[in-house]
Order: C-alpha cells, then sequence, then structure tokens
C-alpha cells in the first residue's frame, strides 16, 4: 500500500516535469532496461533511446489523467521498453529478443500507438517549426512558449509598436499553421 | 489581413478574452459560419500541438540532465551492474566471427562428406506435410478402426492424418503432391475449392524425388476442359525471379508471394531450389508458378534453422518421374499441359484460374 502511494505520488511528480520524480523514477528503473537492452544486442545509447521514449509514453499516459496504476511503473516501463526494442529489432530485420521469462509484462500496445501518433504529430510540429524561418520562429516561441506579452516582444524584437509586432506575429502564425497542416491532412488521409 | 483579424478574434475567443459583447458576437457568427467553427476547433487543437511540442522539447531535456546526474553521481551504473555480461556483449561480433568461422569449416566438411553420400540430413529440413494427428498409427484399436472405415466407402468427418495440397498436371484427373504428403496414408482423399471432397489413389510414389502422383477416381470430378498453365521442362531457373504458390496450409486456399533465392537446394542439391516465401506445413506439394503461369516446382520442405527458407522441387522432376510411371504402365496416357493460357493477364485472374487446379491433399 504505502509503494503503492508512493509510486502514485512519483507518476504525478512526472506529468508535472517535477525534477525529483523523474530521477526517483529514473534511478530505480534504468538498469533492468539496460540489462535487457544490452543482452539483445543493444549499446548503452541504445539503453538509454529506448528508456527515455518508455518514460515519455508514461509521461503522456500520466498527463492525460487516466492512468491507473495497475501494474507498478517497473512492469509498465519494462513493458514498454520491451516493445520498442523488438520493433527497432525487427526493423533491422533481427527477430528473437532474449529475456529470462521472469520479468512481468502488461499488455501496451494502445499505449504504444497512441505514442506513435503523437510522435508523429510532433514530428510535424518540428518540421513546421523548422521551416518557419526567422524572426518567425523566435516571435511564435515568445508569444505562445515563454508567454510574453506584446509589448515585451515588440521591444525585444525591435518593432515600433505592439500593434506591429501583433501583426507580425499572426502572419508568422498564419504561414505555420499552413506548413502543419499540409502535412497534418497529408498524414491523415 | 481579413485573416488575421479573424485568427485573432478565434485565439482571443480560445484565451478567454473576449468582452461579453464581443463573445455572444463571436457564437452567433461561429454558429451561421461553419467554416468559421472549422476554424475554432482546428485552432484549439494547433495551439494544443504548440504546447505539447514544447513540452515534449522540456520533458525530455529533463531526462537528459536525469540521466547525466545519475551517472555523474554513480547512482545508474555504466554496464548494467555486471562486468562479465558487458565484456561478454563487446566481444561478442567477436566471437560470432570466430564462430562462424568454425562454423563455415564445419560445413565445408560436411558438404564434402554429403556430396560422396548424397542424403539430405533429414534432422535439419522439415517435410511440410501437414500432421494433423500425431498420434501413431500402429496401435491395433486406430488401426482397426481404420480398416472398417477403408470398407465402408467413405465417411466424412474423420480427420484426416496427413495434409498437403496437390495441383493437376492433367486435366483428366492426375494430380501431382509430395511423396511424403502421401507416403504414409492409407487411403487418400483430395478436396477442391469449394469443398468437394473426392477419393483418389496414389498412382506413383517416389521417396527420393518425392514426388507422388494421385489419380482422382471419384465420378463426382468434373474434369476440366484443358488447364490454364504449363509445367517449365527446363532445368534452369532464374535468380530472383518473382514466385508465387497457392496452397492449403488451413482449409481454405492460400495465396503467398515470394522470390527464387537460389538455384539449388538444401546442401547444394541439384533437384531442388531454394525459394523465399512464407509457407507453412500443408503447403507442401503446391506449384511455385512464375509471372507467365508455367509451373516451375513444388514446394516440399523448408529449413528449420532458417526462417524463410523453403525448397522447392524444380518441375523437371515431373517429367522425370512421369518417365518412370510410363514404365511401369504402359498404356497410361497422361498428357502434361503445353499451352499456358495465362500469360499476360493479371495475378489475380491467373489465380481464379489456377485456382480450380489446385487441391488438398490428405491422407487417413
Amino acid at each position: 500500500m504505502n509503494s503503492n502511494l508512493k509510486e502514485q505520488e512519483l507518476i504525478k511528480g512526472l506529468s508535472v516535469n517535477d525534477k525529483n520524480a523523474i530521477e526517483a523514477i529514473y534511478k530505480d528503473n534504468y538498469g533492468i532496461i539496460q540489462s535487457l537492452i544490452l543482452n539483445n544486442n543493444g549499446t548503452e545509447d541504445d539503453a538509454k533511446d529506448i528508456f527515455q521514449e518508455a518514460l515519455i509514453v508514461l509521461y503522456e499516459k500520466a498527463k492525460s489523467g487516466v492512468f491507473e496504476l495497475n501494474c507498478q511503473v517497473k512492469t509498465y516501463l519494462y513493458s514498454v521498453s520491451k516493445r520498442l526494442w523488438l520493433k527497432r529489432l525487427q526493423k533491422n530485420s533481427r527477430y528473437e529478443l532474449q529475456s529470462n521469462g521472469l520479468e512481468e509484462t502488461v499488455y501496451v500496445e494502445e499505449d504504444l500507438g497512441a505514442h506513435e501518433k503523437r510522435n508523429n504529430e510532433l514530428g510535424m510540429m518540428e518540421h513546421a517549426m523548422a521551416n518557419v524561418g526567422e524572426p518567425c520562429k523566435s516571435l511564435l516561441e515568445a508569444y505562445y512558449i515563454h508567454k510574453q506579452n506584446m509589448q515585451e516582444i515588440a521591444e525585444a524584437f525591435g518593432y515600433t509598436n505592439s500593434d506591429n509586432a501583433k501583426n507580425q506575429k499572426y502572419k508568422c502564425l498564419i504561414r505555420l499553421r499552413k506548413l502543419f497542416f499540409a502535412q497534418y491532412k497529408n498524414g491523415n488521409k | 489581413m481579413n485573416d488575421i483579424r479573424l485568427l485573432e478574434m478565434v485565439e482571443r475567443y480560445l484565451q478567454g478574452e473576449l468582452s461579453e459583447e464581443e463573445k455572444i458576437l463571436f457564437q452567433e457568427l461561429r454558429r451561421t459560419h461553419p467554416d468559421v467553427d472549422q476554424l475554432v476547433v482546428e485552432h484549439h487543437f494547433f495551439i494544443n500541438q504548440m504546447e505539447r511540442f514544447e513540452q515534449d522539447k522540456q520533458y525530455r531535456s529533463s531526462l537528459e540532465d536525469a540521466h547525466n546526474k545519475l551517472v555523474a553521481e554513480g547512482k545508474i551504473k555504466k554496464f548494467g551492474g555486471n562486468k562479465l555480461i558487458y565484456l561478454w556483449n563487446r566481444s561478442r561480433k567477436t566471437i560470432a566471427v570466430a564462430a562462424s568461422i568454425a562454423g563455415i569449416t564445419a560445413l565445408i566438411i560436411s558438404g564434402m562428406i554429403t556430396s560422396l553420400t548424397p542424403k539430405t540430413d533429414k534432422a535439419q529440413i522439415e517435410n511440410l506435410g501437414r500432421k494433423i494427428d500425431i498420434l501413431e498409427k500402429n496401435q491395433n484399436h486406430t488401426r482397426r478402426e481404420l480398416t472398417d472405415v477403408k470398407n465402408k466407402i467413405e465417411i466424412p468427418g474423420i480427420p484426416a492424418k496427413f495434409g498437403g495440397t496437390g495441383f493437376l498436371i492433367d486435366a483428366k484427373g492426375y494430380l501431382v503432391t509430395n511423396a511424403h504428403v502421401v507416403s504414409k496414408a492409407e487411403k487418400v482423399t483430395v478436396q477442391s475449392k469449394s469443398g468437394v471432397e473426392l477419393s483418389a489413389v496414389t498412382i506413383f510414389s517416389d521417396d527420393s524425388l518425392d514426388i507422388a502422383i494421385l489419380k482422382i477416381g471419384d465420378s463426382l470430378y468434373k474434369p476440366l476442359n484443358a488447364l490454364p498453365y504449363t509445367i517449365n521442362k527446363k532445368s534452369v531457373v532464374d535468380l530472383a525471379e518473382p514466385i508465387f504458390t497457392l496452397g492449403y496450409p488451413r482449409e481454405e486456399i492460400v495465396y503467398g508471394e515470394g522470390y527464387l533465392s537460389a538455384k539449388t537446394g538444401f546442401n547444394g542439391d541439384s533437384l531442388t531450389c531454394q525459394i523465399s516465401i512464407s509457407a507453412n506445413p500443408g503447403n507442401s506439394g503446391g506449384p511455385v508458378i512464375n509471372k507467365d503461369g508455367e509451373i516451375i516446382g513444388i514446394l516440399s520442405t523448408r529449413q528449420t534453422s532458417a526462417e524463410g527458407v523453403v525448397f522447392a522441387i524444380k518441375s523437371k522432376n515431373i517429367y522425370k518421374a512421369l518417365d518412370e510411371l510410363k514404365k511401369d504402365s504402359a498404356n497410361l496416357h497422361i498428357k502434361l499441359p503445353s499451352t499456358s493460357t495465362i500469360k499476360n493477364i493479371g495475378r489475380t485472374q491467373q489465380v481464379k484460374k489456377i485456382e480450380e487446379c489446385v487441391f488438398m491433399v490428405k491422407g487417413y
């Protein structure tokens, strides 16, 4: 019961990007995933990649608020990592995965499907952001991400007044939207 | 300019910055203009995506920080805690190379041995015959039952003991399949695509060629006018040639595609060739057909130690088998099809025609 409560706390921390929670989960689970990957033709970098990807899946699930802890965090991360690594091995056309069969796994296919879709969409945003050009990129980030107001932005970017900055921001926004939705509509056909 | 004003309005609406009055107006606009409504939904999604993108980026960098910090503090070990495993993994490649050199040497030696005694290593290959029932037949009880059954003409519903695939080589009702599909059977039936089960007799079987010829001896069988395919007589096959097969790995006819991957079969066996196709027990005896609708082989075995490695008996061996058969029974007239009627038509049409000539072979 106690450990269950603690896990709930950790997951809550994870969902708000709390450094201590991340470190705790990282420390407790990295070893087992690392040995899984190292024992199956992976390198340390692979282990790190896969483990972090699994943590992102957990993060997305925690953030969506529907995460019910029906298994231990360790089991969940192990299951996700195993699937992810298997997928990567299959991509490189190696099939079998050795594990000592003692570790418990849970069904994670749905979560991974959702994760893949999200990753795909994030990739589209990344691509759109990379192609929108400067000063648009910085301008949009300043407004939408760093939540600066128009007055601050006008000063930082050298616009004569906040209305000019606002106009420029919307022009950039329209471009970014175009770039993003062009891919999005293609990807969802 | 208009676009910008509209987008600004949408954004302010989403951020809850509109005054009561503006809000009512905007909601009215949204209600009457589906494209505005669409824009609101779309933009809401878009803003979420942007935020998510940023959160993801931040989270990834937190993970990176955590990793570096824990490594620096020695709280996660670099080599999974077990140096030996790490060393083993690191040197695995070298060991693998050494092992494969040893393996190759062993293969060469065994290859030399097998070339002197041309006998297939049965342990390494597996017949694709579908062994439906693993019970040994030699139990007296079963045997009695079987003889009983054999005496009555036909009782459908008894589970078949062996199964495979066969295909017509003469429209009069002559089929080819693998010898291993029917060799242990006391009674053979063939089942057409439509599910009609017809009794058949094995009129020829050669274990070294692994070819058996069956004759459908059932009045229910309606002979076709002509077979759509021809049977290739040449002994050369072309690497990478695309091929397909039809067979009965289950109760329904199944189509599979692949290519010719080696001109010889297991351990350099020249009677067979190697194809790359997904085949399952039950595909045994099925035709291997090229794009021109020529049968170039009979699917027979697969290597158990490798995935997707399947061997097919070259089609010229069908001619060989027929010659053997004719020696024994002179007044037998089997005429192999001489013209292909499916040479230049699409694959689905080809398959439709060929399907009629491919049967499930069941041994009891």
